[in-house]
């Protein structure tokens, strides 16, 4: 079997959060070996975690904690069966240094000068504090590929400001552009594409860097502003205010000139379906399907136009047929049709879905601390080498042996000397909360 | 002297069309690839007929989405199912790099040119198959928008209020986080095929990109995997002090919840005494709807005699997270947008110039550059021809023919 595309390349992850992380799980997936870097001296703005040791107790007091962990128990190393970090850190290895202590920066160094490339989205101040920058980083290795993605970039008036995907996506523009059409901008959906659109364009960007290094021998430095990457999709609403002095409107969930085009309730409890119809053959193809009731003949129907001008009353009509309907059932009638039409799928659908079993989209993965699950598997699918999830997202400290003694070549003496002074472990300091 | 670019030297033909293709065809172009866009004689790609258009003037060479997502490439108009076009084609394919396609899956092996075929012309090609649900498995012909891939592959089931439908994205965003993920895999693709002589057909289903989307809809996955509990519409868990407020001018959002955060929020408004009581920051006051209704009326007592940027500043000084909720107008005046060189006014020949989003982030040593805008149809057809060695008497007859 040939050699995945990036093996060979050795990526230093500094990621916290969301976004950074999503960029290093694609690059680990294609093949490079991704070390994330972490301290058991503090959780930061963990990704792994925000409650190292958290307990049952205060697991019950938030459902979303609650399900974050194997059957609801947090377990002798609850920082090793969080949901959040195990999803997206499968194919990555861990290490972990403090590098609030001097011989810490002094480790990253020899880690530095063997690698190829290193991922950050702290804020701004966080690195060049901690003297991680690109110039200290160029010092040790020149052709270095150094990649930043603070939410508002690193210089401007706001370089220094932090801020999360919703508070990004609420500055350029595409919260108010989202959530219900009837209802104000308290109720705006609490779902951010910010942070992992910028994980996947940091990806892009990332081996669109290491692909220049290795034609012409250069690295360099990628400064991406999580905020400006997610403006970047808005293209046509900004084009619609620059050339027409136009607010483009939330179309909500439906669309801007067709119709039918929402979220439709069905039958069992909280399930939905979406249909959008955008032109006459589609539309009808769905009178077809639903067995041309007479309403459909009202001329109010007969045209987009008509159908756009009169889709509070053609909604529902639509609602009193979804109703009787289970989600799925329709989607295959409809779609056998020609319309476009899909359930509003939970997780417990997807898990379940017989398309994405067939596609081997969930693969099983045995964790040492958890056992065999299913876990959500790649982004794409390579043909001549196929992609996998070739290890579980890794313990905290796991790979230490193999970082500190094979790679930076430190003795037995020393590693239990790093041992000793806090760099090294599986376990938080008692400390840390 | 000229900048570099990153991707200098990689040719990639562009059979994509709408929104996810586009958008990943454009990153490899907007960082140096020469992109050929192939579209269709006559009306081109669909997206030339979507809007919003200068002068609300539905011109085919007139749409701000198509302006957008096509900056820096070329376009030839090809008949693919005429064997002049297939010829063509197949003469561009050994030129070519990469060949990204957005059509349905059956399409490109029953015009003859799947990757199979594509491959035998040229070695270590990497074709990268862009679809709704991927190339293989029982939904794979199924049609989708935005709005329906939204529902099956992201958050939507959890986005909104209990009691009432999910909502969606709203502005189309979907499709796009599909785009870029295409454009990743290409990338890594690229490398792999250039530098290990492995080529590769690289299929993205846009449902699954979703639903490995690192913002929630991945870890709701593998919490339900984990527990056997689905989660509902019920508030996200960021606490009461995270969320949308209204204030003097319009709303603002912050992330103002937590033992860290609380207690600045707190001081940003000058320490009323209502949010005194202790009880606001123990984990049961976090989730008590009497607390949640006292703190919600002392906020909106303050932020409604704040406007966004008093409370941004203020936000700021106080080391809390928080934004105003901007419309365009906002945007397009943003001096730290504006400081940065996030807008580009580019000229087209049609449109005249307009101001436009330039990088999708900054390669300091190979940086973004406009070499053209987005180009009108069929615009290149003959300097791409003639590169080919045809004659211009054979290319008048081409489009005689309807080939171009």
């Amino acid at each position: 079997m040939p050699k995945l595309p990036l093996d060979g390349i050795r990526i230093i992850d500094f990621t916290v959060v969301i976004a950074g992380p999503a960029a290093t799980a694609k690059l680990g997936d294609m093949g490079a070996e991704v070390i994330r870097i972490e301290s058991i001296q503090e959780i930061g703005t963990g990704a792994r975690t925000t409650r190292a040791k958290i307990t049952k107790e205060q697991m019950e007091t938030s459902p979303i904690q609650r399900r974050a962990y194997p059957d609801g128990d947090p377990g002798e190393r609850p920082w090793n069966r969080g949901a959040g970090f195990n999803a997206h850190s499968r194919n990555k290895l861990c290490m972990t240094v403090d590098l609030k202590k001097p011989e810490g920066l002094e480790i990253l160094e020899k880690l530095v000068a063997q690698s190829d490339v290193l991922i950050e989205n702290h804020a701004t101040d966080y690195m060049e504090r901690k003297g991680i920058t690109y110039d200290w980083l160029k010092k040790i290795k020149p052709d270095i590929i150094m990649v930043r993605m603070p939410g508002w970039g690193t210089h401007g008036p706001y370089a220094y400001w932090r801020t999360f995907g919703s508070t990004a996506e609420g500055h350029i523009g595409r919260s108010a552009l989202s959530g219900y059409q009837d209802m104000d901008s308290s109720h705006i959906p609490w779902v951010f594409p910010a942070d992992a659109n910028a994980g996947t364009i940091a990806a892009f960007a990332t081996t669109a860097a290491l692909y220049h290094r290795k034609k012409t021998g250069k690295g360099q430095m990628i400064d991406l502003a999580l905020a400006e990457n997610i403006l970047n999709i808005l293209g046509a609403p900004f084009l619609d205010y620059t050339m027409n002095g136009r607010i483009t409107e939330n179309p909500g969930n439906r669309h801007p000139s067709a119709a039918p085009h929402g979220t439709y309730p069905t039958k069992g409890e909280d399930r939905w379906i979406n249909i959008t119809v955008t032109n006459d053959a589609e539309w009808n193809g769905f009178c077809e399907a639903i067995g041309n009731p007479t309403w459909t003949q009202n001329e109010n129907y007969a045209s987009t136009g008509s159908r756009w001008e009169n889709q509070d009353s053609l909604d529902e009509h639509i609602q009193s047929w979804t109703k009787e309907q289970d989600h799925f059932d329709a989607m295959h009638l409809l779609q056998s049709h020609g319309v476009p039409a899909g359930p509003v799928m939970d997780a417990g659908d997807a898990v379940r879905d017989p398309h994405l079993e067939a596609r081997g989209y969930f693969e099983a993965v045995n964790h040492s601390e958890i056992g065999v699950h299913r876990y959500p598997g790649m982004f794409f699918k390579f043909s001549e080498t196929p992609l996998k999830i070739r290890r579980p997202a890794p313990r905290l400290g796991e790979d230490n042996e193999y970082v500190y003694k094979e790679l930076l070549k430190y003795s037995d003496e020393e590693y239990s000397q790093f041992e000793q002074d806090g760099h090294i472990g599986m376990d938080y300091a008692p400390h840390v909360p | 002297m000229t900048t570099e670019m990153a991707l200098e030297g990689v040719r990639v033909l562009d059979l994509t069309h709408h929104y996810s293709g586009p958008f990943c065809t454009k990153l490899l172009a907007d960082y140096g690839a020469d992109v050929i866009k192939v579209e269709k004689p006559g009306t081109g790609d669909p997206t030339r007929s979507i809007g919003p258009f200068l002068d609300d003037d539905p011109h085919p060479e007139k749409s701000g989405l198509f302006f957008h997502l096509n900056t820096n490439k070329r376009s030839i108009t090809l008949n693919l199912k005429s064997e002049g076009g297939k010829r063509i084609f197949k003469d561009l394919v050994a030129t070519a790099d990469v060949v990204v396609e957005s059509f349905r899956p059956h399409v490109m092996a029953g015009l003859g040119l799947g990757y199979d075929e594509l491959k035998t012309i040229r070695p270590n090609l990497v074709m990268t198959s862009i679809s709704s649900f991927g190339q293989t498995g029982p939904y794979a012909e199924f049609k989708a928008t935005e709005l329906i891939i939204y529902g099956m592959g992201g958050a939507m089931y959890n986005a909104g209020v209990p009691d009432r439908e999910p909502v969606s994205y709203g502005i189309p965003t979907a499709v796009f986080q599909g785009g870029g993920a295409a454009a990743a895999g290409t990338m890594g693709a690229l490398y792999g095929a250039t530098f290990n002589d492995v080529g590769q057909h690289v299929d993205v289903s846009i449902m699954e990109t979703l639903l490995g989307s690192v913002d929630r809809r991945i870890a709701a996955l593998l919490s339900y995997e984990y527990s056997g509990e689905v989660g509902g519409r019920e508030s996200m868990g960021g606490g009461f002090a995270t969320g949308y407020f209204p204030c003097q001018d319009g709303y603002f959002v912050m992330a103002g919840s937590g033992n860290i955060m609380f207690p600045r929020l707190v001081k940003m408004m000058g320490d009323p005494e209502p949010l005194q009581d202790p009880a606001f920051l123990t984990p049961a006051g976090a989730s008590d709807p009497d607390l949640r209704d006292l703190f919600e009326a002392v906020l909106i007592g303050w932020s409604m005699d704040h406007t966004k940027q008093e409370i941004i500043q203020l936000g700021e000084e106080n080391g809390l997270i928080c934004a105003a909720v901007n419309d365009m107008e906002g945007v397009f005046n943003d001096r730290h947008l504006n400081e940065r060189g996030v807008f580009t006014d580019i000229d087209h020949p049609v449109m005249g110039s307009i101001r436009s989003l330039g990088r999708p982030f900054v390669m300091e040593q190979t940086p973004w550059k406009l070499r053209r805008p987005a180009p009108l149809i069929g615009q290149h057809n003959v300097e791409i021809l003639k590169d080919l060695g045809h004659t211009s008497e054979a290319i008048v007859q081409f489009k005689q023919n309807g080939v171009i």
